[in-house]
């Protein structure tokens, strides 16, 4: 039997990509009757849809978000098992972006996609790994699309952080940090590099450190930076929102340096735009060279890309002999790293 | 490569002084000989190697990449620098890394041939920050916001010692400067400084402020003009001569027609100046006329001619092979003033004193004193020995009360370290004619914590625009600025810009269509 061609079946609509013979999106921006969730963060977890099949971590963390507006009926899939909606067989498989997060592995009459939502490729205390689903069709994100998106060791990113501790022993260190996956990520890598001082974090971010703790991600002592006094904040290390660096709570703070732990730091322009004064290269996105390698190991005659550089991760896999195209999904990318390259931050 | 690498990534991003600081002397204390002494070289603009053009490294990138991929990178990074450390293929296990030591030597040995392939070896073995760090180094200018004062006041502190000391030893180092590591570490004799015709360390003075004037034992002074030019050291010595600027960067370069007045052997003190003939002799130009002539590797005729420099001599350090700076003033005034009458030496002159028998008599001076090229006075004990450095009490500036004006705030940034929640760097302007608002200058002190505080909060809530760390706001609160003297300027869209402008008053109850308008600048501009 020959395989059906992938766009009989699956579609771009303006609620999101939706699974035709299985009456089901994948990551919808709006409310929809079926939802499949990648993961957690806000752009690809909307609230407000009758039912939703994603990882049991990402069901936690979008009802520690939203609560009863999380959805109506919820389906907890854990990955590697399959289900089957209409006439659509469904599987998760890790992607290694953040807790929870999944790859949705979609079969039909003999054709597979693969729906990567988010994901990196390197090593994360916080989540499993990435795994790589020989498919059909590959349909990629590409946040940091552009070859000069190399994201270097976190390990180094820590050291970076941790020497300027060593240098500046008087002056808070506060880090940006998003909320979901990059802060538990930043605690995790700061104990393995060590650390075992206290570690600071701001009021928005406790309630998801709680429930990774519960999911089984030991993050040792955190305290919360709100309550502290001004001098207890001389060399200490706090973790916030980025929208809280500028902000008047870092008041509190005894003369910052202001610290980011982002993908986008790489670039000198982004990083002084956001007046950061000590940048720190780690993403939960893959980079240049991990959106490329992963196209050649899933080994996909087909590619899609839904959101980031579409353009330039899309002129490389045509110059590799892929065919490949750009998705255009609206609404991804809002988020965490997501951002539009060039756009505001 | 790697420390340096990562010192140079931090500095750029660290605004603060002091910050710096502790960077670079946490690097001289943790890098290894040689490397921290070309780091030094390099930072003090002491490093000459033979480079590479923009264009040789723009080819060896292209020859690695695709060209679309490169031309969407370099769009959106828009530095080529920092987009081909970023873009270069990574040849994991290459070559071993180099270090700079190593860099530098082959730079050093190489034949202008040679360069290209040196380069493409180290960056297929580098990371992206230091082939970022090795392409800045060798396009030519690190520019990372440290000085070549700042790069030796970190040595000295390195080494526990004045920055004075260093910069006294330090045009008879050379790069790597091992001996002088070794004796700031305490493991080597303190370097010689030879026949050189070397820099000796500047005596500065401390601002007299107001509630000092009337305690002033004022018999014990001399009074001399604070010219408006740039304080020099001319060095006449063994048939070389230099001329050094107050920090000891060697400016002789851009002033050959001092250097060639020069055929005797001593070492001045003065104001360089540019002065041209007017009806009572030579006259004293704007600032902006030196200006054209700072920061030029050479000059053209027609340059020296239209701005001839000259120096005012304040003060005598050597004369022949004799130190003087023991001497008390006075006797060290009547040296200068025999050897001026003796030598009559060409384009320079004596900055002559300032009878006073009171302070009111002085103050009055003082405020009539609006001519050119005068900023206020001086006042030097007359038994004052020649030190190195700013000791508070032998010799005091009193600068002329400075002019002020009603600007509008325009724009406001972010500040760093402490003021990193606060908008407290602001742009003001002045109307136009056409009642435009226009910038003219910026300032970031002149106001209390207390103000600050309600400073941010008048931004916040007067915003209308935010580009990155920048907002714009409402033209709506007046600003008092200070400021010393209003020059021709590019920078501003306005083509004024003030001298050293901070915010005096500010002014809550004035209205913001009441604020001074360019025209006013315009009649304030010198010259």
């Amino acid at each position: 039997m020959n395989k059906p061609r992938p766009e009989s079946w699956l579609r771009v609509e303006p609620r999101g990509l939706y699974v035709v013979p299985g009456d089901f999106y994948v990551d919808p921006v709006r409310p929809v009757e079926r939802a499949v969730v990648t993961h957690g963060h806000a752009d690809h977890a909307r609230p407000g849809h009758a039912k939703v099949l994603a990882t049991p971590e990402t069901l936690a963390i979008m009802q520690a978000r939203y609560g009863d507006r999380a959805g109506s009926g919820l389906q907890a899939l854990g990955y590697g098992e399959p289900v089957t909606i209409g006439e659509v067989t469904v599987r998760l498989a890790p992607a290694g972006h953040v807790l929870g997060s999944a790859q949705a592995v979609l079969e039909w009459r003999g054709c597979r996609v693969v729906v990567s939502g988010d994901y990196k490729r390197r090593r994360d205390p916080t989540c499993a790994p990435f795994e790589v689903v020989p498919c059909d069709v590959f349909v990629t994100e590409a946040t940091f699309g552009l070859p000069v998106f190399r994201h270097p060791d976190d390990r180094g990113e820590i050291a970076k952080l941790l020497h300027s501790l060593a240098v500046f022993p008087e002056r808070t260190h506060v880090v940006g940090v998003y909320s979901l996956g990059k802060a538990q990520r930043v605690v995790r890598l700061l104990r393995e590099a060590g650390w075992d001082g206290p570690i600071h974090v701001h009021g928005a971010l406790q309630a998801l450190c709680a429930l990774y703790e519960e999911l089984g991600v030991p993050l040792g002592p955190l305290s919360p930076a709100t309550v502290a006094a001004k001098a207890e904040m001389a060399g200490a290390l706090v973790l916030a929102p980025p929208s809280a660096l500028a902000d008047r709570w870092a008041r509190r703070l005894a003369d910052p340096v202001t610290a980011m732990a982002s993908g986008w730091m790489r670039v000198r322009q982004r990083a002084r735009q956001r007046g950061v004064e000590l940048p720190l290269i780690i993403s939960d996105h893959a980079d240049w060279d991990e959106l490329t390698r992963t196209l050649d190991e899933v080994g996909a005659p087909e590619v899609w890309v839904t959101h980031g550089n579409e353009e330039a991760l899309v002129h490389h896999a045509r110059q590799r002999g892929f065919r490949a195209r750009a998705l255009s999904v609206v609404g991804l990318g809002e988020e965490d790293e997501g951002e539009a390259l060039g756009g505001a931050s | 490569m790697k420390a340096f690498a990562a010192l140079l990534d931090r500095l750029v991003y660290t605004p603060q002084r002091n910050g710096k600081l502790r960077l670079l002397v946490d690097y001289f204390r943790h890098a290894p000989d040689p490397d921290r002494g070309w780091a030094l070289a390099a930072l003090s603009d002491g490093l000459d190697l033979k480079g590479a053009k923009p264009a040789l490294v723009r080819a060896l990138v292209e020859e690695r990449t695709d060209p679309v991929l490169f031309r969407w990178s370099y769009d959106y990074v828009g530095d080529l620098a920092e987009t081909v450390a970023l873009i270069w293929p990574e040849r994991p296990g290459a070559n071993r890394p180099p270090a700079l030591g190593e860099v530098v030597e082959a730079l050093r040995a190489a034949g202008r041939g040679e360069v290209p392939a040196l380069l493409a070896r180290w960056l297929d073995a580098l990371d992206p920050t230091e082939r970022w760090a090795l392409l800045k180094l060798i396009t030519g200018g690190l520019r990372v916001g440290v000085s070549a004062r700042l790069a030796k006041t970190a040595v000295a502190a390195f080494g526990d010692r004045p920055v004075e000391e260093v910069e006294e030893l330090w045009h008879g180092l050379a790069p790597p400067y091992g001996a002088l590591f070794a004796w700031l570490e305490g493991r080597g004799a303190k370097p010689e400084l030879g026949e050189a015709a070397a820099f000796r360390p500047l005596m500065l003075a401390t601002p007299l402020e107001e509630s000092e004037v009337e305690a002033l034992p004022f018999e014990e002074y001399l009074a001399e003009w604070k010219w408006d030019g740039i304080r020099v050291q001319l060095v006449a010595r063994g048939g070389e001569t230099r001329l050094f600027s107050r920090t000891g960067d060697d400016i002789g370069g851009a002033f050959p027609d001092i250097l060639e007045a020069v055929d005797f052997e001593a070492t001045l003190d003065g104001e360089l100046l540019v002065l041209r003939d007017g009806p009572e002799g030579g006259e004293v130009a704007p600032f902006n006329d030196l200006q054209q002539r700072l920061n030029r590797k050479t000059v053209t005729a027609k340059l020296l001619q239209r701005h001839p420099a000259h120096l005012r001599l304040y003060d005598i350090l050597f004369e022949g092979r004799e130190d003087l700076r023991s001497l008390p003033l006075l006797p060290r005034r009547a040296r200068l003033e025999a050897f001026v009458a003796r030598e009559k030496p060409r384009r320079m002159d004596l900055s002559p004193l300032v009878d006073f028998a009171s302070m009111s008599e002085l103050e009055a001076l003082r405020a009539a004193a609006r001519e050119n090229g005068i900023e206020g006075l001086m006042l030097k004990r007359k038994d004052s020995p020649y030190l190195a450095g700013r000791p508070k009490g032998p010799w005091y500036k009193w600068k002329r009360d400075p002019l002020v004006l009603d600007c509008v705030l325009m724009y406001a940034q972010r500040g760093h370290g402490k003021r990193s929640s606060f908008y407290s760097d602001y742009t003001f302007g002045a109307w136009t004619p056409e009642d435009e608002l226009v910038p003219v200058g910026k300032a970031y002190f002149g106001f209390t914590d207390e103000e600050l505080k309600r400073l941010d909060k008048w931004v916040r809530d007067h915003t209308t625009e935010r580009f990155g760390p920048v907002r714009a706001v409402e033209p709506g609160l007046v600003l008092e600025v200070a400021f010393d003297a209003v020059q021709r300027s590019t920078r501003h869209k306005s083509g004024l810009a003030l001298r050293f402008p901070r915010v005096s008053r500010i002014r809550w109850d004035k209205p913001a269509h009441e604020a001074d308008r360019v025209e006013t600048l315009e009649a304030l501009v010198e010259g």
